[in-house]
Formats: C-alpha cells, structure tokens, sequence
C-alpha cells in the first residue's frame, strides 16, 4: 500500500497559455446569450407567450447548436485551439480578481456541440410530451435557462465561472424535478436533489477559496501553471473538495442517491439533465482540472476508486430496480462511474473517458426519450413487470431502444463498444496489483451491465402482455416524439467508432488531455480483455434473456439477503439518514430550544422545582423579555470570560 | 478654575451630521406648525431633501481624512463611506416610509396612545391619517447612525448609540395594525437595548481605568490614546480584555450576532414593515460601522488576540440564522434569522484584519442593504384585510397571481442564497477571500457551510410562490404607490448590478479603506 499512496506528482505540470479570441470566435458569448435571453422571454412574458412560447426555446437551443457548430470548425483551423474571451472584470478585491470570461478550447467545443445537439433533439421531443401540459410555456423557460446555465459551466475560463453554472444548473434542475409539484414526492425529490447538491457544491466553493488563499487566482491557465508549486497535502486537500462537488453533481458514491429519486421530474428533464448533460458536469470538472488530479497520484488513486465502486453499486442496484425511469437512472451512474474511472486513470484515460460520456450522451438520451415513448403509449405507467410485448405496438421505439441497449452493454459494433472497452482496457494498464482489481470491476461491471439492461428490454418489448387491465391496444408516439428517437439511435450505432477515432486526437490540444503518455504495459494483452469484455457482455445478456424470456411475476416476489439490499439501494438510503438527516433534525431542534426556552426554562425549571408547582412549569413560554435577558447575559458572561481567557494566554 | 477652551470644529466635514440633526429639529417645529392635512408631504419632502443634502456633503468631503471636533470625531475614508452608505439606504427606507397609496393613511398609527385592540384603536386604523412624527424620529436615528460611524472616541460612540437607538425604540411601537405585537416589539427592544447600553458602558469605564498611568499621556477612552494604552499601559490587562469584551457585547447586540441576538425576531416581526427595513439595512451599516472603527483603531496594536472568541461568536451566528431560518413559518421572522446570519457573514469580513477586508466588509454591508430593503419592500405589497401577510402559507401560489413581484421576491432571495451573478455571490466572495488571505479558513469553511444550509428556505419559499396552486387565503398584491415601486426597483437593480459588475463599487470600498488614526 505504501508506494501506492505517496504524493508524488504523476507527471509535471507545464505552463498552459491561452490565445485571444477574434473572429467569429469573439462571438461565443452569444452561446450562452441566446439560451438565457429566450428563458427570459418565456418567464417574463407570462401567459401571452403560450401560443409560440415552445418553439421559441426549440429555436433558441437550434441557433445555439448551429453556432456552436460553426465556432466548431473555426477552432479547427486554429494553432493554438485554446482560445479565450475576456468580458469583463467580475470581482476584484485587493489582490483578488476574477475575469468574466469565456474559454473555448477542444474540451468545451464537444461540450457545447453535446449539449446543444442533444439538447436540440430533446427540446424537440418535449414540444409533443408535454403538449397536454398546461405549464409548457414554463417548463420551455426553465429548460432554457438550464441549457444556458449549463454551457457557462462549460464555457467559463476559471473556476469562479465555472461555480455560476454549476449554481445555476442545480437551480434550474431543482425546479425541474419539483415540475410537477402536485406529486408529494416529486417535492420530496427536487429537496433531496437540492440537499445533496448543496454537500458537493460546499466542497466546490471552498475549493475556490483555497485556490485563492493558495494561489491568489481561480483562472485556469494561472492555476494549472501554479498548481506543480503547491504542497502534495494542499493538492490533496483542493483535488478531494473539487471530487467531493463533482461526485454530488454526478450521482457518484458517497452521493449518489438523489439522481434515481431525481427521475419524478418530466421524463425529458431526465433525458437531457439526468442523463445526457448536467450529470456529466463532474466529469467536466475533473477532466478540465486535470493539471491538478495529475499532480497527485494518491488523488487519482480515490478518484479511480469512487468510479469503480460506483459503477458497481449502479449495477447492483439497477438489476434489482422494476420502475423504468430508475433503472435507466441506476445505469447512468454506474456509466458515470466508469467516466470516474477514465478520468481518474489519467493519462490518455482521460480522452477516453470523454468519448464516453459524450456516446453515452446519446444512447443514454435516446433509451430516456423511448421510455417516454413507451410511458406515453401505456399511461404513464412505469413499472417494467406490467409491460411485455410491446414490439409488436411500438416498433419505432422498439428498434430505437434496441440501438440503444446495444449501445450501453456494450455489443460490437454499436458505439459503446468503442467507448467503454478502451476504458476497460486503460484499467487493467495500472503498474501494480491495483490493475486487477479495477480492471476486474469495470470488466464484472460490463457483465452486469448487460445483465439488467437485458432484463429491462426484454420485459419491456418482449415475452407475454402483463399489462394493467385499461390498456387495450398501446399506440406508437407521434413523429415529433419518433424523429429525435431515430436521430439518437442513429448516434447510438455510429457515434463510438467516429468518436472514439476522432476525439482523443481532437482533445490533444486541451491543456494535459489526450494520448501524450505512452500506456504501461497491460496485464492481460489488448485482445484477451477485448474477448473477455464480449464473453461477459453476453453472457449476462444470455443469462437475462434465459431468466425473462417469459415475463415475470408482477408482484415483489420474496428475495436473497442481496436483492434485498439492492431493492433497498444498497442501504444507502438508511446510512444518509442517520449520518445526515437525524443529526441535522437534532441540531435543528436542539437550537430551536435554546433560543426560544433552553436558558429560561432552566431558571424556571428550577424554581418549578422547589415550589413543587406543575401549574409553573405550564407557564413556560416563548418570548419573554426575561429569558432573552439571561440568555444574553449568559452570553455575555461566557465572552467575558473568554476574552479574559486570551488575556491570560489560554486561547489564542 | 482654568479657563474652557473650545475645541475647534471643521463645520464643513461634519456637515452631514449637522444637516440631519437640524432636519429633525425643524421636523419637530412642523409637526408643531404645520396645519395637519399638509403635514405629511412638507415631512417626507423635509427629510428627503436632508437626506439628499447630507449626501451631497458627504460626496464634497469625499477626500477629506482628518480628526475634528477635539478628538471625538474622525471623517476618514470608512467614515465618508458608510455615511454615504446610511444615507442612501435611508432614502430609500423614506420611500416606503413615506407610502401611503398601499393602505389608506399609510403604515403608521394615528395615535400611538389608544389603548391596543379597543373600539377607538379599531377605528383609527380604519384610515385615520398616520403619524408623522415618525419622520423626524426617522431623521434624528439617521443623524446618530452618522455620527456613530465617525465616533473617535467611546463616549461619542456611546452617546450616538443612543441618539439612533431611542427614536428607533418609538418607531417599533408605531405599526397601524396589530398594536399589541408591535407594542411587545418596541418594549422588548427598549429593554433588551438599555439592558446592552449598559455593558458598553461599563465596557467604556474599564477602558478608561486602563488608559490610566501611561507615562506623558492623560488617560481618556479616545481611540489613539486606548491604542498606545494597550501596548504601554502598566495597568492590569484584565481591565483591558474585560472592557474589551463589554463593548464587543454591546456592539454585536446591535449587530444581531449571536447569543446577543434574541430580540431580532420578535423586533422585526412586530416593528412597522418599512421601519423593519430601516433597521436591516441601517443599523446594520452603523453596528459594523461602528465595530470596525474600534477594532481596527482602538484595539488594532491588541494583536487580533480575540479573533479566536469572535470567531467562534460569528460562527454560533451563521449557525443560529442559518438553522433557525429553515424552521420559520413567518416571512419577517424568516428575513430576521437571515439577517442574524447576515451579521455572522460580515463579522467573518470585521475579523479580517486588511485593506481588504476592511473594503470587504464595506462592500457587503452596502450590497446586503439594497437587497434586504427591497425584500421588505414586496413584504409590504403581499396584503389582505387585515394589512400585511405575513404567513408563509399565505404566500403559496403568489407567482401565479403576480408573477412580476414573485419575480422580482425570487431574485432577492436568490441574492440572499448567494446564487452568483447577483450581489448576494460577489459580496459573500468579498467577505470569504481576504478572510482566508488572513488566514482565518475556518471561518470561511463554517460561511461556506451555513450559506449551503440557507439557501434551503429562501428556495422553499421560491418553490411555495411558483409550485403551489393559489389557495382561498393567498392575499393579493396590492399595486404599490410611486414611493415603493421606486424603492422597490433600486433596491432590485442594485443587487443585480453589483451582482454582475462589483468591481466600481469595490474600487470605491477599496479607495475608501484607510482610518486616520
């Protein structure tokens, strides 16, 4: 273990400069602009803009992409393809100052292309969901102040830009989830997101502020060329508050239990937040700060591990899940985990993990819009034990969530093949016996993968009816909702090999991303983990395909010790519960007592004591002037004694 | 008996001060003159008009650093920079004071003497004509609250205290409706408050013993002459640390910091809605004020010995707002705890011991200001038969009936949450850095912390306003008069764009940031 935990950096840092913007270039605020200036119109306008108001934030994230494509292919063209836009001076206090400023390199043009491209599709999509929804007009708003909010995540040139977004996605999710507020636990969700949320975005903001005790700077290209200066312990600390935010932003292990609950939101919110964009921002986060996690081998160390641990805990969980929405979400942390892992290799990793996330933007989107799809045709229900046979209702949607499913277990040659096995690959590339254990995760979490993903498909369009006694005859969603579906699962067959052989070379030019390490060698060779990696797949397909050929109960059916816990997510729900949740109530009430009672109410409880009176100890009430005068010269005589306690040394 | 020789006074660098003083006194000749139909508008155009006159000084005396009136006043830069602060905040508490379009005869009582819930009460606040003592009151709390920025030594501090303190304890008891509670609230406060004056006296006493005995010095509790006490002084530093402490404990009551915070609820809940205002922003600025001049001047050579007990105080402070905040079920209780954690915030900027934490500081309290006065402002708005609203439930489905003051209550909260690209982010981020720059992280680490936690019952409420269908009880909106609209928007604007461009006013804080000593 020793050697394995050592602060050694993992390869120096170099010095990391940024071009000016001109050209076209020059324009990318508008990026963010066009979002925000339509979210704007659509809140503020009110009722008068129902009529048009969603083809107004279609057309707004369409314009977006079109742009976004556009400043695309002027970065091609660049030499330096880190190019910077500076809009103004946003906080400057003393030695402290912070740009507001704006930085599109490699790494933030597939961000912006995935976001607006996808986003675009799913904006698309909704127009015909939520038609029968009377807040449409809203729900387009808040998406597109969430598709703004997230590129100025994405956009930003240092950390404090970064941290805008990241609040500003949180908000719009969080009103998202709570949509529709009429369903208790959709409130209960959207307050659990927001909480846990909050765990990680505290981690980030103190990040922030180390880097400017530290560094006196948050602008990436001065952090990254500062951060090889810094102690191993401050780059340990800094790495794990910046892994702490991205794990809550992400659905990571310990905080990943808000994003299945986040599902109650409108199933498009969960295709292009939960699924497609905002969860990825933790990877972004580590990716972008990746001069930092280089810097500290024991950092990527526990960055490797959350993956590795949470694409289990995906997988586990998932396999024991019956809604459709909460598997697809299980698995999308467990995908995120194996991005978690990319990232935390390091090295050429880090590209890889890239082409992962933006092929299991699509798939991932594309099996999200299905279910919806398929919940549209079947009343909103969402359990997979009273579907069956709907591919002889559905086939639009069926063969879209086939591409889908052959996407995410991974299946040559649809595109998570060329995304997830190289990752696979990179883990089994560590120097030491570590190379086992997370290679052998990441390859048992293939097998399972295809396990429950197999299971959800074949309950779902396969095997005998078992549908609730009101559906007679489920009909197939119409073009606008079948349109974006087909477009995905294109994506989903062709984008791995096209991403996979493009990006990472792509990425090169992004401060420390891309294949400039040449790989260990591997423990096993290329072509035995490739096999292994298909043998499982389909074993575990094989096996579900087996299990649920011919449907399955539509009841809970008495389960193991494991299913037991995977049903109950693994217990994490019980463990938050009283690690967070009882103390917070605790000291809650604890306060509240104090401040209203505690000290009035020992005075009085003790005189009640000697007159021997219950009727005194009735009296007992808030407010009086007197317990606010002996709580305030209990106070008072506790700072007394405290300064008199500097005074003769103890303190201080 | 030696002759008494007066000390010379720079008239022109205490003008402001003058200005406000003067405007009560003729206020006072108004009320006494004036026939009453026209009371109301000479008042509110006399103060306004002071108001306005002071600023203008305050703007021409922009470079003046210099110490007058003997030793007892100081126009430095935090001076000239927090009356102008005061003053503008106080304009725009005037406004709302001054409303009357909102409820017939505005949101004071015509007779603060009638018995509270008999027939004669119920009648007067039926629409009989409000006071209008309440602008004079106002003008003279304004006039202490400027000099109590400039008070260079304690017994100057001491007697602004309680020039500001006494007209605010009568415009507490002043609300139209509900008089018992406001009665409650302004009899409390007086108490609490008297009670509070006393430590700081006592503070000033013990001070004073300790001056005594520096050799070539006479003893006096003026800021340099405590300055050169503390490092030369044979007299037992117990007496130090004990006044010390007795003015902190005076002072941090007026902040609201915890445990000296207890009156804050009850005192904003019962108070009069503008004059709640009022109080969040201006006695805010006038407490911290008020605390950076004494530890920055008179205790700076004390070697920030006691940062690690007023830590702990701001620490306690955040952690009371913050949590008792999430438990409220009333909107003025709720903006109370905010403001009980607000003060923990600035004292965190109070215990950074710069340049810039100073103009930190500074910036906050003007930023917090602006926000808090227009969130009382909407307060005033939200409305039924029975005057204000004030239980949250009542505000459920608000953003349904009236989407553009929802709105504009929305982005308020969101400031106060901290959500960036508002001034609630960037003055946090003002306060935070130079106070991990001094080396204080874990207070940053409790700010950061608590303003997580925070942030969960303004977003309640937000999700109350915008999720909830309008219930039979949800009040309306009632359309505001010119004085509050305008209050309103500055109050908006003003938290938007120092939200997105600080920098101007941080430039000023920062140029401001240097105390004569």
């Amino acid at each position: 273990m020793g050697e394995i935990l050592t602060n050694a950096p993992a390869e120096p840092a170099g010095a990391v400069t940024y071009a000016a913007a001109d050209g076209l270039l020059s324009s990318v605020w508008l990026l963010v602009a066009i979002p925000l200036v339509s979210a704007a119109i659509l809140l503020l306008l009110g009722r008068r803009a129902d009529r048009w108001g969603h083809w107004l934030g279609v057309a707004a994230i369409g314009v977006s992409f079109v742009l976004g494509l556009a400043s695309f292919f002027q970065l091609r063209g660049l030499e330096n393809k880190s190019v910077e836009l500076s809009l103004w001076d946003f906080i400057s206090v003393g030695g402290l100052r912070v740009d507001f400023g704006l930085l599109f390199d490699p790494l933030a043009a597939v961000f912006v292309l995935l976001i607006t491209g996808v986003g675009f599709l799913i904006h698309l999509y909704a127009v015909e969901y939520m038609a029968h929804d009377a807040g449409r007009r809203r729900f387009f708003g808040y998406f597109n102040l969430f598709v703004a909010a997230m590129l100025l995540l994405v956009l930003g040139n240092n950390y404090v830009m970064l941290y805008v977004g990241w609040e500003g996605v949180g908000l719009a999710s969080y009103l998202l989830i709570s949509f529709w507020y009429e369903r208790p636990s959709a409130a209960t969700a959207g307050k659990k997101a927001f909480l846990m949320n909050r765990v990680g975005d505290a981690g980030l903001a103190i990040a922030i502020f180390i880097m400017f005790a530290t560094l006196g700077t948050t602008q990436y290209d001065e952090v990254f060329s500062g951060v090889g200066g810094l102690a191993g312990g401050t780059v340990l600390v800094l790495g794990l508050l910046l892994l702490l935010g991205a794990t809550g932003k992400s659905g990571q292990f310990p905080l990943q239990a808000w994003l299945p609950d986040a599902m109650e939101g409108p199933t498009p919110v969960s295709a292009l937040i939960h699924a497609a964009t905002m969860v990825t921002a933790g990877v972004y986060l580590i990716a972008r700060s990746n001069p930092i996690f280089s810097a500290n081998t024991t950092l990527q160390l526990v960055v490797v591990s959350v993956g590795a641990l949470t694409l289990l805990i995906g997988c586990i969980i998932g396999a024991a899940k019956d809604d459709i929405k909460r598997v697809l979400a299980w698995s999308t942390v467990s995908q995120i985990g194996y991005m978690f892992l990319g990232v935390g290799l390091g090295g050429a990793a880090y590209a890889l993990a890239i082409v992962h996330l933006l092929a299991h933007g699509f798939f991932k989107a594309n099996m999200f819009l299905g279910a919806g799809s398929v919940m549209h045709g079947m009343h909103d229900q969402v359990d997979i034990r009273r579907f069956g046979g709907l591919s002889k209702y559905m086939k639009v949607t069926w063969i879209t969530f086939m591409m889908g499913w052959l996407a995410i277990i991974g299946m040559f040659p649809f595109s998570g093949f060329f995304s997830k096995e190289p990752i696979i690959v990179a883990a089994f590339e560590r120097e030491d016996w570590t190379a086992w254990l997370f290679g052998g995760a990441a390859l048992v979490g293939a097998g399972l993968t295809a396990f429950y993903m197999t299971r959800l498909f074949v309950l779902t369009f396969h095997g005998p009816k078992r549908w609730t006694e009101d559906i007679e005859h489920p009909h197939e969603s119409p073009a606008l909702m079948t349109i974006p579906l087909i477009l995905l699962a294109i994506g989903s067959v062709g984008a791995g090999f096209l991403l996979s052989t493009s990006v990472p070379d792509w990425l090169e030019a992004t401060a420390g991303l891309g294949g400039q390490e040449e790989g260990h060698e591997a423990v096993l060779s290329h072509g035995v983990i490739t096999t292994l990696s298909l043998v499982v797949t389909v074993l575990g397909a094989g096996l579900a395909w087996f299990l649920f050929r011919n449907g399955t109960a539509t009841a809970p059916q008495p389960a193991g010790v494991l299913v037991t816990a995977a049903r109950r997510n693994l217990y994490t729900d019980a463990f938050n519960e009283t690690v967070f949740e009882k103390p917070g109530i605790f000291l809650t009430r604890a306060l509240v007592f104090l401040d209203n009672r505690g000290v009035d109410g020992l005075v009085n409880g003790l005189a009640a004591a000697v007159g021997g009176g219950s009727g005194r100890l009735r009296r007992l009430q808030t407010g009086f002037v007197r317990s606010y005068a002996t709580s305030i010269l209990t106070g008072a005589l506790l700072v007394v004694a405290a300064f008199l306690a500097v005074q003769a040394g103890w303190l201080a | 008996m030696s002759e008494l020789k007066l000390p010379s006074i720079d008239y022109a660098a205490v003008a402001p001060i003058l200005i406000m003083l003067g405007a009560a006194l003729v206020g006072v000749l108004v009320e006494a003159f004036v026939p009453r139909r026209s009371r109301h508008l000479a008042q509110l155009t006399l103060a306004l008009l002071a108001v306005l006159a002071a600023l203008t000084m305050v703007v021409l005396n922009a470079d003046d650093r210099l110490i007058t009136a003997g030793t007892a006043i100081a126009v430095d830069g935090p001076t000239l920079f927090l009356q102008g602060a005061i003053l503008v905040l106080a304009a725009m508490a005037l406004l709302l004071i001054g409303e009357r379009a909102l409820e017939r005869g505005g949101a004071f009582v015509a007779q603060a003497a009638v018995t509270a819930e008999s027939a004669d009460d119920r009648r007067q606040a039926e629409g009989a004509s409000g006071a209008t003592e309440v602008y004079p009151l106002t003008t003279f709390a304004i006039g202490g609250m400027l000099i109590f920025v400039a008070a260079n030594d304690l017994l100057t501090m001491f007697i602004a205290l309680e020039v500001f303190s006494l007209p605010l304890y009568l415009l507490c008891a002043l609300a139209r409706r509900r008089r018992l509670l406001s009665q409650e609230a302004a009899l409390k406060y007086f108490m609490l408050g008297a009670y509070a004056s006393a430590f700081f006296l006592f503070g000033v006493a013990l001070i004073y013993g300790f001056t005594a005995g520096v050799p070539g010095r006479s003893s006096g509790v003026d800021f340099a002459t405590i300055n050169a006490a503390v490092t030369e002084s044979p007299a037992s530093r117990v007496l130090l640390f004990a006044g010390m402490a007795l003015l902190a404990i005076g002072l941090l009551f007026k902040a609201a910091a915890a445990p000296f915070h207890v009156w804050t609820p009850d005192v904003y809940q019962g108070a009069p809605t503008p004059v709640t205002g009022f109080m969040a922003a201006c006695t805010k600025v006038a407490a911290f004020g008020a605390l950076l001049r004494v530890f920055h001047v008179a205790f700076a050579s004390a070697n920030w010995d006691f940062t690690p007990v007023l830590g702990v105080v701001a620490v306690l402070t955040m952690l009371v707002g913050a949590v008792l905040a999430v438990t409220q079920t009333d909107i003025k209780r709720l903006l109370a705890y905010s403001s009980i954690a607000n003060a923990g915030y600035l004292l965190v900027g109070v215990l950074a011991p710069s340049k810039d934490g100073l103009s930190g500081t500074m910036f906050y309290l003007v930023a917090y200001g602006f926000s808090v006065l227009a969130a009382f402002a909407v307060v005033t708005l939200v409305r039924d038969g029975d005057g204000e609203a004030t239980h949250l439930s009542r505000w459920a489905g608000l953003g349904r009936r009236s989407p553009f003051y929802a709105a504009l209550f929305t982005f308020i909260l969101l400031a106060f949450a901290g959500i960036p690209l508002t001034s609630g982010f960037t003055s946090k981020f003002a306060v935070f850095g130079p106070a991990l720059a001094e080396g204080r992280a874990w207070l940053v680490v409790a700010g950061v912390l608590t303003s997580m936690v925070l942030a969960f019952p303004y977003l309640r409420v937000v999700v109350m306003m915008w999720l909830s269908e309008p219930g039979e009880s949800t009040p309306t909106v009632a359309v505001p008069g010119a004085l509050t609209s305008a209050a309103l928007m500055i109050g908006v604007v003003a938290t938007l764009v120092l939200g997105i461009a600080p920098a101007p006013l941080l430039d000023l804080a920062t140029g401001a940031a240097e105390f004569v000593r």
